[in-house]
Formats: structure tokens, C-alpha cells, sequence
């Protein structure tokens, strides 16, 4: 047999490490913070207000990114920043997964009316629009990290449900399947030792477009003020405040954004990289 | 102690006609095996021959429980097994394996070879896996190194012979082989079935075979069954069959078939 | 050497250099039906795919002409290969239902293929699909027009390609495989409707098959391919009465034949297999040298 495709691999390589290299840094500086940032991300000092970039004019040592108009450094805000990003990013496209995951192998699997439930209630679930959801969610929990979390995992479960379901449905019908209930292997035992690890790769992909997508609700939960209540730094909330000096101090808007799209666009290629190098057949 | 490793009577299996499906109100069923008798005997090598939408699959996934029966009975080794469950049916199913038409998909793509043969084995308590996995893979003429290969690994025909691995590793005293050769050229074909006769002598194999290929059901069997649309059409010992067929779509089957010779009449 | 379709030395590799036809020499007068014999692998399909240019991208042709009417097929830019090929050669391929759109209902398929690529008229294009179906004889045109690839059975959506291939009077058929995935019964109708297609309309057929029977049956002369190079090439009733070629020996051999019970199913032996590879090999050492 003719196989075609052989020159996939060089692209792999590229993605994932550019990607990886990225969250690598990412969790470093979360990790680090402390000890690299500048000065205090909460430090407001009115006589350092505005202040841009190291290489422009007007430029203070050791605001090197700038500082907003209370006069809190951008880098240590955005380095600050980058915990909230990634603890939400983390915690929130994990709890997400395991919900709708679960439920969607469970549904595409047993069939019957234990997908009819699980089908109904997501059908019923996603008919809320989401981000009215969000904010009636957040009014009722109150703001903070949890709220945000639970928000996120309210939300986008069902979207790994449903593709879940479907990968589940097809993998089902394959005749590995019929071979394991042939050799008398429990229902469970298949589910589990059979199907999971071939729908394993488009779950790796939903997580990390999962993660990506968690880093920007935040964002914009933090850019209308629902988000962590206290005035730690977050990347949405730099954004947000930063809309009313956009024109004499762009840099407050312009890093974190940067910081922003870097992340979520590394997710995304994270899961691409990952998905391929997970597909044996492809190996 | 019956002599019958399978007795099928009355074999109906029914299925919802989804494309027949109301908007409201009840399915129509679609009847996909209508009445099935016979038995086959130990060291039998029974040909289940038929066309698309014959049943013959079908059959073949009733008589390895992977779907209940709608009527009837299906009995193994004397033992009725038309309404055992799962756990009941496990500690017998040892003792009744099959091997599939698709080596593609009846592997499991995420599994090397040691997992796919030493599963099942594990799963029955049988020790010395390896050794058995190892011996498996002698019957079938692969090498001892391809327990670490992954299915992507291997070529079709090396495929096909996992599957036939898988199958004898649990020393079963019948085997079900379903349209094993169909996608197969001319020398894929002839090497898997040279092989299964092979291993019908050296194991002491009941074996059913279900293929759409009357030359290729020929060679093997001793007896050969014609489905046609959920109907048993005829039942005969193998030569019998091929120079006196009674039923005229038989004679249609054995008529298709194009012989390798020019000077054939087929028309 | 003016004939109908003449393919030269055709060679065809894979990016990475391992070569999928090694010097392919075929010579087809009109109204031929040549069977392309091989093992799956053997390359047989890439030559049908070479001629009407729907090769594969990770393919290239190293070297070689095809001669289609006089013309080098392989030195047309695209926009002259559609017109020459469009009009004058068809495929019939081996899998109706990927080969059918399954959006789109039947009528459409067909009527499509003379209007947007021959620029018939709408009305020219549904009575000549009438008059095809018929040809190919399905019952209820109308009602099959209007159904959809899955609503129709496999023998039904394989005469429906068959009508699409013959709609334009097409000089070249290319036939892959056509009756692999069917029935036996099945595939003895549509061999015949192919048969009687073929001589009616007097197009030259190029049958590709991994099956000998079906070859005895349809074909006038063959190739038997491996590993992508040509071993035999000979008359149907030589080929089956005195086979030349150890390997095409084999080939029969490892053919069933129900009626002959004595002999035995033989596999083709290791040892003809390699010593055809080396054959085949050997030349290719001489072939990079030349290059």
C-alpha cells in the first residue's frame, strides 16, 4: 500500500516546541514571580504614573514594560498575572473535561437511556445562552477564582459531552469492540481498557483548546469586573483598565493583550502538536 | 453428551427498521433472519454462504451472542445460550472465538500485539501469558518480535494473522471465521486459507465459515449452507452441493463464479 | 507506431525516491480491453491514474510518455488535459458509494458532469441520462434520479457509474476494480453490462483487477504487474492455456477453481516471489545509473 504523507513529521516538531516552549515559560514565571518581577504588582506610585517602555523616552529603570496610571509596573502585573491565567487555565479545562468527558463516553457507549439523558440534559443545558448564564452564575456564587472556575465548567461541559459522544459512538461500532465482547470481557472493562485510549487524542485536543478558552473567559470576566474581587493583577482586568489611558499609555493595553493571545495560541497548537504525536497510526 | 457443538432451531432475529421510521408511533421491525435450523458437529468445517443482505453476518454474530435472539434457540455444546447474559456466557465464551472480516478495525489500533493476544488470555486466568502469546504467534507463522508491534506495524495479511492468533490462544474448541479472505488478492487468500486448514487439523477445530466466495467456501469445508434474504435455501455436504445443487438460486451462485478459464459458458 | 493509446517507459516514484512503476510499456489499439492484472500494491491503479492526471500529489513522474491519440497527456498544462481527457476518457471506479457524491441526488450527479464539462444544454443532458439508464437497465429512472447514493442498493449505484463513464462516448474507459465490493451475482450482471456496453459503443477498456476469472471473462489481452513493472504481457487465451512468466504460473495456481478438487490451493512460493523482486530490483540499479 502506498502511503503518501511522510514529510508531517518536521511540522510536529515545530509546533510543539514553540507551543511547549511558551507554557514552559509560562509556568516558570507563575512559579518565579516573586523572586523575577521588578517591583509590586500592588505598588501605586502617582509620581511613576504612565511611564513607557525601556526603550522609549521618559523611561524609569525597572519599569521596563511601563507602568499604568496609578503607577503600578506592567511587567510584574503581567507576571503576577500569568498565576490567575494559568491556575484558571488549568483547573477550570480539567474540571470541564472530566465532567463532559465522562458523561460522553458514558453516553456513547451504553446507548440506550442512559444516552437519552445524558443527550436530553445537554440539549436542555445548552439551550441558555452562555454568557447571560455566567453572569447570573457569578451574582448568585459571588465573584472569586471558584466562581469563575465553576462558571467556566457550567458552561462548556457540554461541548465535550457532545464530540465526546460522537468519537465514543463511532469507536463503539468498530469490531475491536465486538472482538472484546466476543472473548467475554465485561461491558465496563471495554469501555474503559478498549475505547478510552482511542478517544484519548480528541479529548488532549478538546483540553487544550479548553485551556485557551478559559485563559479568555477570565479575560473578559475580568474586563467587566466579575471576575477576583481584590485588585490582584489579572490580564483581563490590566486590559480593562487600561481602555482610559489607551491613548497616552497604549503599552498598558498592548502587553497583556500580547501575553494573552501568546497563551491562548500556544494551547491550541499544544493540543495539535500533542494530538499527532498521540495518533499512532501516524507515529 | 452431544456430538453437536451447535444446534440452531428457529433462529429469528428482528431489528427496527430505521428507515422506516415514523414520526410518531411504533418502528416497523425488519426481519433479518426468519426461521434458521441446523447443527454443526465436532471437526465439522461448515460453509455459511450467501449474498449482501443474506443474513450470513448476522448468523454469524447470533451464534457468537453478540446479539440476542429475537426467537428461537441457539445451544452450545449442549448448553442453551439464546438468553444467557454477559457474566453468565464469559466462562463459555473460551470455548467459542471468532475472527473477523476487517483486520483494520477488529484490532485495536492503540494496543501492541502482546496486549491484543495476551488480553483475552489474562482475562480467562491462563498463566504463562507470554509463553501462550508466543505460541499463538508460531501456529500463525509470525516471528516472536511482533508482540511489540502495533497494528499500524503490520501489513494487512499480518494483520489478518493477529486476528487468527487471537483467536486460537485460548485453545477454543470452535472458531467462527467471518469473511476472513474477502478483501485479500489471489495470494493473500490462498496463504490464510492454507493456514486454517492447517490449524483445523493440528488443534482439532470445528470451524464455520462465512463468505460470499462458493470457490474459496470449497476448498475448506465439508458442509455448506446457503443463506438467502434470512432464509436457509440449502444444506448439503460440500460435494453433494457443488454437482448436484437442488435449489435454483444455488445454481445462480455457482453459476456467477468466474473460473480463470476463457472457454467457460458465462452467460 | 501511430495507436490509439501508447504508454512509454513510464516511470513513477514516490517523493522520497522508492518507485511505484518501473518503465511501464503498454501499447492499446481502439476498441481493445486490456485487463491490468497485479497484487494490491503492484501499481496497477497508478497507471489508469496517470493517464486520465488524477495521480496522487506525493507523486512524480520520473520519466515517460503516454500517448493519448497522438498526444503527450504528460506534457499538457491542466487546462489542455481537461479537454483532451474530459470529452474522451472516463473512470469507473471501484467503490460506488465514496465515488458518489452523497449529498446530491443522482440526476444531478450525472446531468452535472455533461453540462458543466461539455457544455451540453440542460434538456440534451436529462434525455441522454434517460436514455443511459436505460441502457444500463434500472428500472424506475425516474424515481432513481431522484434518490439519493444511500437509498440504492451496491449492484444499483455501481450500473449508475457505469452509465455516468459511457454518458459522453468516451473513446478510453479506465475500470478500477469495478466489481470488488460486490456480490458474485451481483458482479456477473454488471460484468456482462460492462461487456455489452463496451462492444456497443466500441470503447477501449483498460480492466484494472487483482481477479483472474473475472480477467478470462472480459478481457482480450492482459498485463500482470508487480512490483510496478510489466512481466507479461500476452493474449487472454494464451495467457490461460500457456503461461509464460513463473510468477503468472503462481498467480493461477493460487487461484480457486471450484471445479478442480485434486488440485491444491497453492500459495505463490517465497522463492518465485524473490526471484521475481530480484529481476524487478536488479533493473533499477541499472535504471539510477542512467540517470
Amino acid at each position: 500500500m502506498v502511503e503518501i504523507s511522510r514529510n508531517t513529521s518536521r511540522k510536529i516538531g515545530m509546533r510543539l516546541w514553540l507551543s511547549g516552549g511558551w507554557l514552559t515559560f509560562l509556568v516558570l514565571i507563575t512559579l518565579l514571580a516573586p523572586i523575577i518581577s521588578p517591583n509590586d504588582p500592588l505598588a501605586q506610585d502617582l509620581f511613576a504614573s504612565r511611564l513607557p517602555p525601556f526603550w522609549m523616552d521618559g523611561y524609569e529603570e525597572t519599569y521596563y514594560l511601563g507602568s499604568d496610571s496609578l503607577g503600578r509596573d506592567v511587567l510584574s502585573r503581567i507576571l503576577y498575572g500569568s498565576r490567575i491565567a494559568l491556575l484558571v487555565a488549568l483547573i477550570a479545562s480539567t474540571a470541564t473535561c472530566i465532567v463532559g468527558a465522562t458523561l460522553g463516553v458514558l453516553a456513547g457507549y451504553f446507548g440506550g437511556w442512559v444516552d437519552l439523558i445524558i443527550s436530553r440534559l445537554v440539549d436542555i443545558w445548552m439551550a441558555f445562552p452562555p454568557v447571560l448564564f455566567a453572569i447570573l452564575l457569578i451574582a448568585v456564587l459571588g465573584t472569586g477564582l471558584t466562581s469563575i472556575i465553576i462558571a467556566i465548567i457550567v458552561i462548556d461541559w457540554t461541548r465535550f459531552c457532545r464530540v465526546i459522544r460522537a468519537e465514543t459512538m463511532s469507536q463503539s461500532a468498530m469490531d475491536y469492540v465486538a472482538s472484546a465482547q466476543a472473548v467475554g470481557r465485561a461491558r465496563f472493562g471495554i469501555m474503559v481498557k478498549e475505547i478510552v485510549p482511542n478517544v484519548l487524542p480528541t479529548i488532549v485536543v478538546l483540553l487544550t483548546l479548553e485551556m485557551g478558552i478559559a485563559v479568555i473567559v477570565e479575560a473578559i470576566l475580568s474586563f467587566v469586573n466579575l471576575s477576583i474581587s481584590t485588585d490582584y493583577p489579572t490580564w483581563g482586568g490590566m486590559i480593562s483598565e487600561g481602555r482610559t489611558s489607551v491613548h497616552q499609555a497604549w503599552w498598558v493595553i498592548v502587553f497583556p493583550l500580547i501575553a494573552l493571545f501568546l497563551t491562548v495560541l500556544s494551547f491550541s497548537q499544544l493540543g495539535e502538536g500533542l494530538k499527532d504525536r498521540f495518533d499512532p497510526v501516524l507515529r | 453428551m452431544t456430538d453437536n457443538i451447535f444446534e440452531i432451531q428457529n433462529l429469528c432475529i428482528d431489528v427496527f427498521d430505521m428507515a422506516r421510521k415514523p414520526l410518531f408511533g411504533m418502528t416497523p421491525k425488519l426481519q433479518i433472519l426468519k426461521g434458521i435450523t441446523f447443527n454443526i458437529q465436532r471437526r465439522d468445517v461448515v460453509g455459511i454462504v450467501g449474498g449482501s443482505g443474506s443474513g450470513k453476518s448476522t448468523l454469524g454474530r447470533a451464534m457468537m451472542r453478540l446479539i440476542e435472539p429475537s426467537a428461537g434457540k441457539i445451544a452450545f455444546e449442549g448448553k442453551d445460550i439464546t438468553h444467557l447474559n454477559d457474566i453468565e456466557l464469559r466462562s463459555l465464551r473460551r470455548r467459542f472465538q471468532m475472527i473477523f472480516q476487517d483486520p483494520m478495525s477488529s484490532l485495536n489500533p492503540r494496543h501492541r500485539v502482546s496486549a491484543i493476544i495476551g488480553g483475552p488470555l489474562k482475562l480467562h486466568g491462563f498463566e504463562r501469558v507470554d509463553f501462550l502469546i508466543e505460541e499463538a504467534l508460531d501456529h500463525v507463522g509470525l516471528p516472536k518480535s511482533f508482540k511489540s508491534r502495533y497494528p499500524h506495524e503490520l501489513s494487512g495479511g499480518q494483520r489478518q494473522r493477529v486476528g487468527i492468533a487471537r483467536a486460537i490462544a485460548l485453545k477454543p474448541n470452535f472458531i467462527l471465521a467471518d469473511e476472513i479472505v474477502s478483501g485479500l488478492d489471489v495470494s493473500s487468500q490462498a496463504k490464510i486459507l492454507s493456514l486454517l486448514q492447517k490449524l483445523v487439523l493440528d488443534l482439532g477445530l470445528t470451524l464455520a465459515f462465512i463468505s460470499h466466495d462458493l470457490s474459496v467456501v470449497r476448498r475448506l469445508s465439508n458442509k455448506i449452507i446457503v443463506l438467502k434474504d434470512g432464509e436457509l435455501i440449502e444444506s448439503a455436504q460440500t460435494d453433494a452441493l457443488f454437482e448436484a445443487p437442488q435449489n435454483s438460486y444455488t445454481k445462480e451462485l455457482l453459476s456467477a463464479i468466474p473460473l480463470p478459464d476463457p472457454k467457460q459458458v458465462w452467460n | 507506431m501511430n495507436s490509439f493509446l501508447s504508454i512509454r517507459n513510464l516511470s513513477i516514484s514516490l517523493q522520497n525516491g522508492e518507485r511505484i512503476l518501473r518503465s511501464v510499456n503498454m501499447e492499446l489499439d481502439r476498441g481493445d480491453v486490456r485487463g491490468l492484472v497485479g497484487e494490491s500494491g503492484a501499481g496497477k491503479s497508478m497507471i489508469g491514474k496517470a493517464i486520465l492526471g488524477i495521480l496522487p500529489r506525493a507523486l512524480k513522474v520520473d520519466e515517460g510518455e503516454i500517448l493519448f491519440q497522438g498526444k503527450n497527456l504528460l506534457n499538457l498544462n491542466s487546462g489542455e488535459l481537461r479537454k483532451e481527457i474530459g470529452a474522451n476518457a472516463a473512470l469507473i471506479p471501484q467503490d460506488p458509494l465514496t465515488a458518489l457524491n452523497p449529498s446530491h441526488r443522482i440526476g444531478r450527479q450525472i446531468t452535472n458532469r455533461l453540462v458543466d464539462i461539455l457544455g451540453w444544454s440542460k434538456s440534451e443532458a436529462l434525455k441522454r441520462t434517460y436514455d443511459l439508464l436505460d441502457e444500463v437497465r434500472i428500472p424506475d429512472p425516474k424515481r432513481v434520479l431522484n434518490s439519493f447514493p444511500h437509498e440504492l442498493s451496491g449492484g444499483m449505484r455501481q450500473r449508475i457509474l457505469i452509465a455516468s463513464a459511457f454518458a459522453a462516448e468516451p473513446k478510453l474507459i479506465i475500470a478500477d476494480e469495478p466489481t470488488t465490493a460486490l456480490d458474485v451475482t451481483v458482479q456477473k450482471q454488471i460484468l456482462n453490462l460492462i461487456g455489452e456496453m463496451q462492444s456497443r459503443h466500441k470503447t477501449t477498456l483498460l480492466f484494472v483487477t487483482h481477479d483472474l476469472g473475472v480477467v478470462s471473462k472480459v478481457c482480450q489481452s492482459l498485463s500482470v504487474l508487480f512490483l510496478g513493472k510489466v512481466i507479461e504481457d500476452t493474449s487472454v487465451s494464451l495467457f490461460f492455456d500457456k503461461p509464460f512468466h513463473p510468477y503468472s504460473r503462481a498467480l493461477l495456481a493460487a487461484t480457486p477453481k471450484y471445479n478442480d478438487l485434486k488440485s491444491n490451493l497453492i500459495p505463490v512460493s517465497e522463492e518465485i516471489l524473490n526471484s521475481v523482486k530480484d529481476e524487478v530490483l536488479k533493473l533499477d540499479s541499472e535504471w539510477s545509473n542512467d540517470r
